[in-house]
């Protein structure tokens, strides 16, 4: 076809334009009327229904929050439940003088005398017939003092309300967690619609985390209000006789929200917390088998019940300004140089990498230098261990024969094995907050320095970290996990609290699944033998460790102690512990799995600047592991 | 030509505030309407704020602003429009772009532009600046377009559009893509071009769902379903037909709309006043309200249709088509009838930029139907 060549037209398009044009007002026509006869529908046709509605009886629609699921530990012991509680109401139109009330009422001391200027704002802000809560926390003694008086105060009354209820309050404030007023921000990342007449949201651990499962649907009902807005009437039983607008259902009853339950054995946590005595410290207890949770304890604690029913300055203050910082969680946030307890790991990266043979023996004379170095770094035991294999080594937790071989290892496979049974790495537990740990690399330290000097990886620091000290830092969570990963040869289960979710109103209980990490698997399957075995001649062995705390258990215990230092001595010093200011002296660890045989359980034990591992450590892990093997033999 | 005028004048003589009129380039008719709409709304938003007075001090403000804004622009003689029109159109964009990066956000969306001395939404200038850009591609153009050209316009107007709703502003860059495409429209495009886009459009529908942000697309839901999400998305037409509705054919009177005055209904001041006036003034008022912007949309589209060169008459028709969708998707929403998206009212909702824009495009119109060259007849 040949190209046609066109030109402007202005007659041709002007008779088009005008065509548009009419279609255009056709088009318009056509729209209004179905807009008329929309609003003629609404207006004329539906209005007696939209005048009912809308004039006499003004009907709004009220949000009806869901109650918040229960959590309960894994032998269905209630950790989280909700409490009636009563809180004093006062509704500002029905009260002539609002100072000379709350005065009155604060003289019954049913408020405190603080509030009233604070009161009397916050209800010149709202409109007159919607309720001010004068105390949100009212005990028994003041609600009776209030019931008996009730006449004398017109317009003020007690309502009942459902309220958080934590009843082993700071034993389980760190893993549960609690839940807190509704935030501006907590909004932002939740469905709005859903938490409307919501006020309480999880903040921290299970509650947290587990957000969604616990709150459930929002329900709605209808509430008739008169003509200046306020509620005269609740429309109750909205599930026999559903109450609608055009024609449709507009209430419905809440979906309570999901139990859930935790792998969590209270009575095990409360045995952590109780061998913990109050220092600062962590317990984390892991069933190998499944990953669950058992125990996982942070002293000191703190009272949820207090975040829960509104947390005061004051009380928030004293929390923070604590100087053991008991809002803190140490089993998941605290980080710490693991030492000696990840020896085991080290050990097995030796032989895995055949930098030593089972059986070969290496002299420690109380230090290592460096070749070309006059730099010693010392042995905890200042005479050394003599001639030690791998057994003896780890018994006697000699540092000397890692120090040695630890540096032949290199830090660049050190950094790979280590990170390959579950260090430095997160764990992946089902709350948040959990921190990383470390497992230096000389990657990440060129990454974590600015000066470039400071960038390279210098062949002492390998020294340092075969003993778990310099940059290397864990969690007790990582070192439990690490510890089971040793207990079961190689299989990595992924650490969780929540076991199962379950419905309230049928029973019906949901498994959550459990989930299994990448294998460790070994060239020589054996050396999983050699270091469980090296570990029960910590617990067993004539020289061994943590022999004497360990001495008569009923079942075998595989553990390693773990001394580490906070402060480091010079050249020439000695470590004297009465002379060391007490935030610098050592922390006290201890990990173990058990039964050495057929494991169930992991355990990892950090007493903050608690002094040696064996002494102080490993009782306490004596403690819980006795107490998990007496219940298990009930 | 100038003999032509000064006959033409000599045969009307003319009253002083019709020359006064003439002077301004202004179109009597046009303005007595905005100006009945404008004093309807005052008055609806008084009953609709509660009544506040400094609210309506500051909308009057406002509308001061727009009428200038309108004064000013109807001195721009169309020709000299046309020659600013792809500058403007490109500085349009440039102002998208920048405001995407480096907007202020405000109610989740990044529509402002903080200039230091103004605060201002870019995407209002591309209301008038994507009519100008389509109407000066086709002015030198043979019509209807050839599918090239075609195509280059729907880019000029879909490109912004999709900016616009990039912020996210899906009301806005509704009302940009329909200002190009009815410029486009009107200009003859192939009726076979319009059916493949209409398949075409409607193909893409899962695709522009995939796309759509997730309170878009409640919207949406709610829309089918109000009563689905009562005490969410769907709460506001559930409560604007209870408004409307209950207005019945005469109203409850000025100041007596419960629905508002309970502050049940939301946005009444803004996107939902529509409702307010349904409350208050019933069917009559809003046939009445109707009555004035149909209206003004018919002497727009006479102002296109006695346009005398194809840049004008284009202008002109998608400004015009332009205001009535804006009136047709605010009734629609408020009545239930569309999905909601933020399109206010226009020159009646609270709110301040985009009464601008639809007063300076009110001036182009005065400007091009002030300077018809009177043709020998």
């Amino acid at each position: 076809m040949a190209p046609r060549i066109r030109f402007k037209d202005p007659w041709r398009e002007q008779r088009l334009f005008f065509g548009r044009l009419i279609a255009a007002a056709v088009v318009i026509v056509l729209l209004t009327g179905v807009l008329v006869a929309r609003l003629v529908q609404l207006q004329v046709l539906n209005h007696p229904h939209f005048a009912g509605l809308s004039q006499d009886n003004r009907i709004r629609i009220e949000p009806v929050p869901p109650t918040r699921g229960l959590i309960y530990d894994r032998h269905g012991q209630i950790l989280a439940e909700n409490l009636p509680a009563y809180q004093l109401e006062l509704i500002p139109e029905q009260v002539d003088d609002m100072r000379a009330t709350l005065s009155a009422l604060a003289e019954l001391d049913l408020i405190a005398p603080g509030e009233i200027d604070r009161i009397l704002a916050l209800a010149r802000r709202q409109r007159r017939f919607e309720p001010v809560t004068l105390n949100f926390r009212m005990d028994d003694e003041q609600v009776a003092t209030f019931a008996v008086r009730r006449q004398h105060f017109p317009g003020v009354d007690i309502r009942a309300r459902l309220r958080r209820h934590y009843p082993f309050g700071a034993a389980t404030a760190h893993t549960v967690g609690y839940v807190g007023g509704l935030s501006a921000r907590d909004l932002e990342r939740l469905e709005r619609a859903n938490y409307a007449g919501t006020s309480q949201v999880g903040k921290t651990g299970v509650e947290f985390a587990y957000e969604s499962l616990l709150h459930g649907q929002v329900g709605y009902r209808q509430v008739v209000v008169n003509a200046r807005g306020r509620v005269l009437q609740r429309l109750e039983t909205p599930a026999e006789r559903p109450a609608t607008v055009d024609g449709r259902r507009t209430s419905r009853l809440p979906v309570p929200g999901q139990d859930v339950v935790l792998g969590l054995d209270i009575h095990l946590q409360l045995a952590a917390i109780e061998a913990l005595a109050g220092r600062r410290g962590a317990v984390v207890v892991l069933d190998t088998r499944d990953g669950d949770v058992l125990a996982m304890a942070s002293t000191p604690g703190f009272d949820p019940n207090l975040f829960s029913t509104g947390i005061s300055q004051t009380d928030y203050q004293a929390l923070l300004s604590d100087p053991d910082n008991p809002l803190f969680d140490r089993a998941l946030r605290g980080i710490y140089p693991p030492g000696s307890t990840i020896k085991p790991q080290m050990a097995l990266a030796l032989l895995h990498h055949r930098v030593v043979g089972p059986g070969e023996r290496l002299f420690c004379p109380g230090h290592f230098r460096l070749p070309g170095s006059s730099h010693r770094f010392r042995d905890w035991r200042r005479e050394g261990h003599g001639n030690v294999d791998l057994i003896e080594a780890m018994a006697q937790s000699c540092d000397v024969y890692f120090y040695a071989h630890g540096s032949t290892l290199g830090i660049d496979r050190m950094h790979e094995f280590l990170s390959a049974v579950g260090l430095g790495e997160r764990t992946g537990i089902d709350i948040q907050g959990e921190r990383p740990g470390l497992v230096p690399s000389r990657e990440w330290k060129r990454a974590a320095f600015r000066r470039r000097e400071d960038q390279a990886w210098f062949p002492g620091e390998t020294v340092i970290a075969a003993i778990g000290q310099g940059y290397m830092n864990a969690t007790m969570l990582q070192l439990a996990h690490s510890t089971a990963v040793l207990a079961r040869r190689g299989v990595r289960i992924q650490p969780r609290l929540a076991i199962a979710s379950a419905d309230p109103l049928t029973g019906e209980l949901i498994n959550l699944p459990s989930v299994e990490l990448s294998q460790v698997v070994l060239e020589d399957e054996r050396h999983w033998d050699l270091i469980r075995d090296s570990m029960i001649a910590v617990t067993r062995g004539a020289r061994g460790t943590a022999r004497l705390q360990l001495r008569g258990t009923s079942y075998l215990v595989a553990g390693k102690t773990g001394t580490a230092q906070v402060f480091s001595v010079g050249q020439d010093e000695e470590y004297d512990e009465d002379e060391i200011d007490e935030r610098l002296r050592d922390h006290a660890l201890f990990v173990a799995f058990a039964p050495a045989e057929a494991p169930e359980i992991s355990i990892a034990v950090i007493v903050e600047n608690g002094g040696s591992g064996s002494s102080v450590a490993a009782p306490v892990a004596r403690a819980v592991m006795d107490r998990y093997f007496a219940a298990r033999e009930r | 030509m100038f003999e032509q005028t000064q006959a033409f004048e000599a045969r009307r003589p003319l009253t002083l505030p019709a020359r006064l009129l003439r002077s301004l380039h202004l179109d009597a008719p046009l303005l007595i309407a905005l100006l009945a709409v404008c004093a309807i709304g005052l008055g609806v938003l008084y009953s609709a704020v509660g009544q506040n007075p400094a609210l309506v001090v500051s909308q009057t403000l406002r509308l001061g602003v727009a009428l200038a804004a309108l004064l000013v622009v109807a001195q721009i003689p169309p020709a000299a429009l046309r020659k600013w029109a792809p500058w403007l159109f490109l500085a349009g964009i440039g102002l998208l772009l920048a405001t995407l990066f480096f907007g202020d956000v405000g109610k989740g969306a990044r529509r402002w532009l903080d200039l230091g001395i103004v605060r201002f939404q870019p995407s209002e200038v591309l209301k008038l600046a994507v009519p100008l850009m389509v109407a000066w591609y086709l002015h030198e153009r043979a019509l209807p377009p050839a599918f090239h050209h075609v195509l280059v316009i729907l880019l000029a107007a879909f490109a912004p559009a999709v900016l616009i709703a990039a912020q996210p502003d899906l009301g806005t860059a509704v009302l940009v893509a329909c200002s190009g495409f009815f410029a486009l429209l009107l200009a003859g495009l192939r009726l076979r071009y319009l059916f493949a886009a209409g398949a075409l459009a409607l193909a893409a529908l899962p695709v522009l769902w995939h796309f759509m942000l997730d309170y878009q697309r409640r919207r949406v839901l709610t829309f089918m379903n109000p009563e689905s999400d009562p005490l969410g998305a769907g709460y506001n037409i559930i409560q604007s037909k209870i408004a409307i509705g209950s207005g019945g054919v005469f109203g409850k009177g000025w100041l007596n709309g419960t629905q508002a005055h309970l502050e049940f209904l939301p946005e009444r001041a803004t996107d939902f006043i529509f409702a307010v006036i349904g409350e208050e003034f019933g069917l009559l008022g809003l046939l009445a309200l109707l009555g004035l912007y149909l209206f003004i949309v018919a002497r727009g589209l006479y102002i296109a249709a006695n346009a005398q060169d194809t840049f004008s008459r284009l202008l002109a028709g998608s400004l015009s088509l332009t205001f009535f969708v804006y009136v047709f998707v605010n009734a629609g929403m408020v009545s239930g009838l569309l999905p909601v998206v933020g399109v206010p009212l226009p020159l009646v909702s609270f709110g301040g930029t985009s009464m601008v824009t639809l007063m300076a495009g009110f001036g182009i119109l005065m400007s091009i139907h002030t300077r018809r060259k009177l043709l020998a007849a």
